[in-house]
């Protein structure tokens, strides 16, 4: 058997097919063939930004039903192929985007893309499955309000986001669920569902050339001549004071936290300095910094530490820690002390020189997986990086330099501007 | 056993499971302890979790935070669990350094400190993370479940342990059971991924080798009473969800039976995954209690959990209660499901649907090497690596008559404890 060298396991413009069909979907293909399975991830170009205020959870509504029947298979016959095959389909309502993901065993792949196709454009929207479909998401919403980690992170964006559409949550409050229709949701699809601007990735146990001839069977003779253009994201003004909110959760053991600031577009040039002034700052090990200061010396808090959303848009820049109610107030002031520190002074060369390498070894890791691969090259297509990114990846981490990291982080994180969100019982 | 594998035992006791995989430049090392919440006795529960946390803590090798510097450096990911038969740490590196991992663990299996300060401050991670849990109703369900499940045997408690135990047990409580359990003789090394085997063999005599030898631990099982009468449990809490809970008791995954109930739960509650790492999953949507419960709109999920263990665990199936309705209308389509299951024999074409389902679920695990080091070991905890090489063989030799049997011998409403969990909006009260 041929020995795997990392420079195969790296997806690159030389072993990547890209094609755009001529109704606007954009496939991307790379064979793997270890395994006699497939898997595709991808979206279309729609999302929860479309959002009408009073009807927020519309867009993460709609993409619930795309399985509950279509016009050529009811919801049972629609799951009984599906499962039937040992395959999975499913969406996810996103601020920008509807994602789907399909895995199936290669011998299911037209049978999988077949499915997709219908889902897309013929979901039937029955009433019986709307209401059905309202009561799981209603008990969903009920839940999240349990949920201290939910709240605490649903009350950090509206803290930071303020009127920003960031500041929405994609599912929705339970008064605006229950106001949407059956006819708010077919009016969406048939408003803003279209190949334009979808993309989807294949990855697995099929020729990428095939996978191409496959997918245009399947969407390449899709159309919609309705299909709304792309919304345009208002401008972001980052919150000029501290800002601090606690929401009561009652009967709870545990509280958590969420604080902090804005963070990168992923296209901005400092996303890569950031990205890495966040790994040592709270993720690095077991959590960086901000681990080692709140769970191994204080022993306060199993989880404590650091994450960086970074996407079309405004970014955030998040630590997250769950906490005994006592002690939410001297967490707070430890993670401030520790954002205080990280901004006042370059992070050594040492604590640098890990994170460069825990990113640059982990790579193999992250793509071992067909998954991996089609997530990661749907990132790609995403944010235009390029079919090599991850060949050149090394090359542009090691590139960095304490300064670039501190000059980029001060952009965003600001001790004194952060916005902090609690959860849990009061009192 | 395959071609690719290699298996042996070192002097020391030290049980070698090694299996060569060349699709991706890594490598996943896992050790394996024979020691979990089975192992423990009233007054020291949790202590096995504990233990493991203690791992991470450092030896005069290597001090805390070194640990996790070296394999992050590489670019590697490890972490450990704990359950009820076992304790499990594993490191999946980039092949070339895999050496890193050996060391590390052989160093940790003897030389942990536990240093009085660490073991303080870790008491308080614990309790932060049992605190996490207690926010959660389907812990708080599943406890009470657990407890009223069993009446002497160990499986009774939860991993994590009892408050009262983690707030009382000492530093030399945790070292001398570390000393009890951690030792070559009661561990299995599994490695899987891109290597040559006898080149492994020679870094794992290296590593491990001059480790002296130990004993296999000796578990305080308690005979455990067959149930004879149906218990019912309900716990009251926060929220606006009702949860139901009802929980049989299983075989033991090594005996025949244990295939056939898995087969079972795949027509009830949709086909469960066997992989811990990747692989995804697959809905549950035509599964029998989704078509009665769900599409009935009595609730709004449901789904089912069989472990494989040591002695006989349970069975369990979760439902999340529809918004308004009564628990006692759940139960009852709930047991007319049961009730036919139990009465009518199911068709050849249904198992051959079941037995598809787990195969791509085998296909989709496959791809993930960590998932393979996970298999290569945990089959060896209640069983032998074996018994995940022939599973779905021994799936396609079930009958619709062994189904039938299956499902009159384990789920007859004795055999069971039934869980609500009552939301205070809905009257329920909670302290």
């Amino acid at each position: 058997m041929r020995k795997p060298s990392l420079r195969n396991t790296l997806p690159g413009s030389d072993d990547t097919l890209r094609a755009v069909l001529p109704n606007g979907v954009t496939v991307l293909a790379r064979g793997n063939h270890h395994s006699p399975s497939v898997v595709f991830h991808g979206y279309l170009d729609t999302g929860a930004l479309r959002d009408p205020q009073e009807k927020l959870g519309q867009a993460d509504f709609t993409a619930s039903m795309l399985t509950r029947g279509t016009r050529a298979r009811s919801f049972h016959q629609f799951f009984d192929l599906l499962e039937s095959s040992g395959a999975s389909l499913g969406f996810s309502g996103n601020i920008h985007t509807t994602g789907f993901n399909g895995r199936a065993l290669t011998e299911d792949l037209p049978l999988l893309l077949t499915l997709l196709r219908e889902t897309c454009e013929t979901p039937t929207f029955l009433v019986e499955y709307v209401e059905k479909m309202r009561a799981q998401l209603l008990t969903g919403l009920a839940l999240r309000a349990q949920d201290t980690s939910d709240m605490a992170s649903l009350t950090f964006d509206q803290l930071l986001f303020r009127e920003h559409p960031y500041a929405r949550p994609e599912d929705g409050y339970p008064e605006t669920v229950a106001r949407i229709s059956r006819d708010d949701l077919a009016a969406y699809h048939a408003d803003h569902y279209g190949p334009r601007g979808m993309v989807l990735v294949i990855v697995g146990d099929v020729e990428p050339a095939r996978a191409l001839d496959l997918v245009g069977a399947a969407l390449g003779d899709w159309q919609n001549p309705h299909q709304s253009s792309p919304v345009v994201l208002p401008e972001f003004t980052p919150p000029a004071e501290e800002t601090r909110k606690h929401v009561s959760v009652d009967g709870m053991v545990q509280s958590d936290i969420v604080m902090g600031g804005s963070g990168p577009t992923r296209k901005s040039a400092d996303h890569l300095p950031v990205s890495l002034g966040n790994n040592v700052l709270g993720q690095f090990g077991m959590y960086g910094r901000i681990g080692e200061v709140v769970r191994e010396r204080s022993g306060l808090a199993y989880y404590a530490y650091t994450r960086l959303n970074s996407g079309v848009g405004p970014g955030s820049w998040e630590v997250s820690a769950g906490v005994n109610p006592a002690n939410v107030e001297k967490t707070i002031q430890l993670v401030k002390q520790e954002i205080a520190k990280y901004l006042n002074e370059p992070v050594d060369s040492e604590e640098l020189s890990d994170s460069q390498a825990n990113y640059i070894g982990r790579l193999p890791l992250a793509l071992e997986s067909n998954s991996g691969v089609a997530s990661a090259l749907l990132s790609l297509e995403r944010y235009q990086l390029g079919l090599d990114y991850y060949r050149e990846y090394a090359g542009q981490i090691r590139a960095v330099t304490p300064e670039m990291i501190l000059e980029a982080s001060r952009r965003y994180l600001d001790p004194q501007k952060l916005a902090i969100a609690s959860a849990g019982p009061t009192g | 056993m395959g071609s690719d594998m290699l298996t042996c035992r070192l002097e020391n006791g030290l049980q070698v499971q090694l299996k060569e995989i060349h699709s991706a430049p890594l490598i996943s090392s896992w050790v394996w302890y024979r020691v979990g919440s089975r192992n423990e006795r009233p007054g020291i529960t949790g202590i096995s979790h504990w233990v493991e946390h203690m791992q991470f803590k450092g030896t005069p090798n290597h001090p805390q935070g070194e640990m996790d510097r070296v394999i992050s450096r590489e670019g590697g990911t490890w972490n450990a669990f704990t359950y009820l038969d076992w304790t499990t740490f594993f490191e999946t590196m980039p092949a070339n350094k895999v050496e890193l991992a050996l060391n590390l663990e052989a160093d940790r299996m003897v030389n942990s400190l536990f240093d009085p300060q660490e073991v303080t401050s870790e008491r308080t991670v614990i309790i932060s993370e049992r605190e996490g849990n207690e926010n959660e109703p389907l812990f708080r369900l599943g406890e009470a479940l657990q407890r009223a499940a069993f009446t002497a045997h160990p499986y009774q408690h939860e991993v994590i342990g009892e408050m009262t135990d983690l707030r009382s047990m000492q530093r030399d409580d945790l070292f001398n059971y570390y000393r009890q359990h951690y030792n070559p003789a009661n561990a299995v090394l599994a490695i899987a991924g891109d290597f040559e085997s006898e080149a492994m063999l020679e870094l794992v005599r290296k590593a491990f080798g001059p480790l002296t030898t130990g004993k296999r631990a000796t578990p305080v099982v308690a005979d455990e009473t067959p149930p004879t009468a149906e218990q019912r449990v309900d716990v009251s809490g926060p929220g606006e969800t009702t949860f139901i809970q009802v929980a049989y008791r299983a075989p033991r995954a090594n005996h025949p039976d244990f295939f056939l109930l898995s087969v079972l739960d795949s027509l009830l509650t949709g086909p469960s995954g066997l992989n811990m790492f990747g692989g995804g999953g697959i809905s549950n949507k035509t599964s029998r209690l989704y078509q009665r419960l769900v599409e009935n709109q009595l609730a709004v999920g449901v789904h089912g959990g069989l472990s494989a263990t040591i002695d006989p665990y349970l069975y369990d199936v979760t439902i999340t209660a529809a918004p308004g309705r009564q628990v006692a209308d759940i139960l009852k389509a709930f047991d007319e499901e049961i009730d036919s299951l139990r009465q009518d024999t199911v068709t050849t074409a249904i198992i051959e649907r079941a037995i598809k389902q787990a195969r791509a679920l085998f296909v989709y695990g496959a791809e993930n090497i960590t998932n393979q080091g996970f298999w290569l070991g945990y089959a060896e905890m209640f069983a032998s690596y074996q018994w995940f090489e022939t599973y779905l063989q021994r799936l396609a030799e079930v009958t619709p008559a062994d189904v039938l049997r299956v499902a009159q011998e384990y789920l007859s409403s004795e055999k069971r404890v039934v869980g609500v969990y009552h939301p205070a909006a809905e009257g329920g009260s909670y302290a």
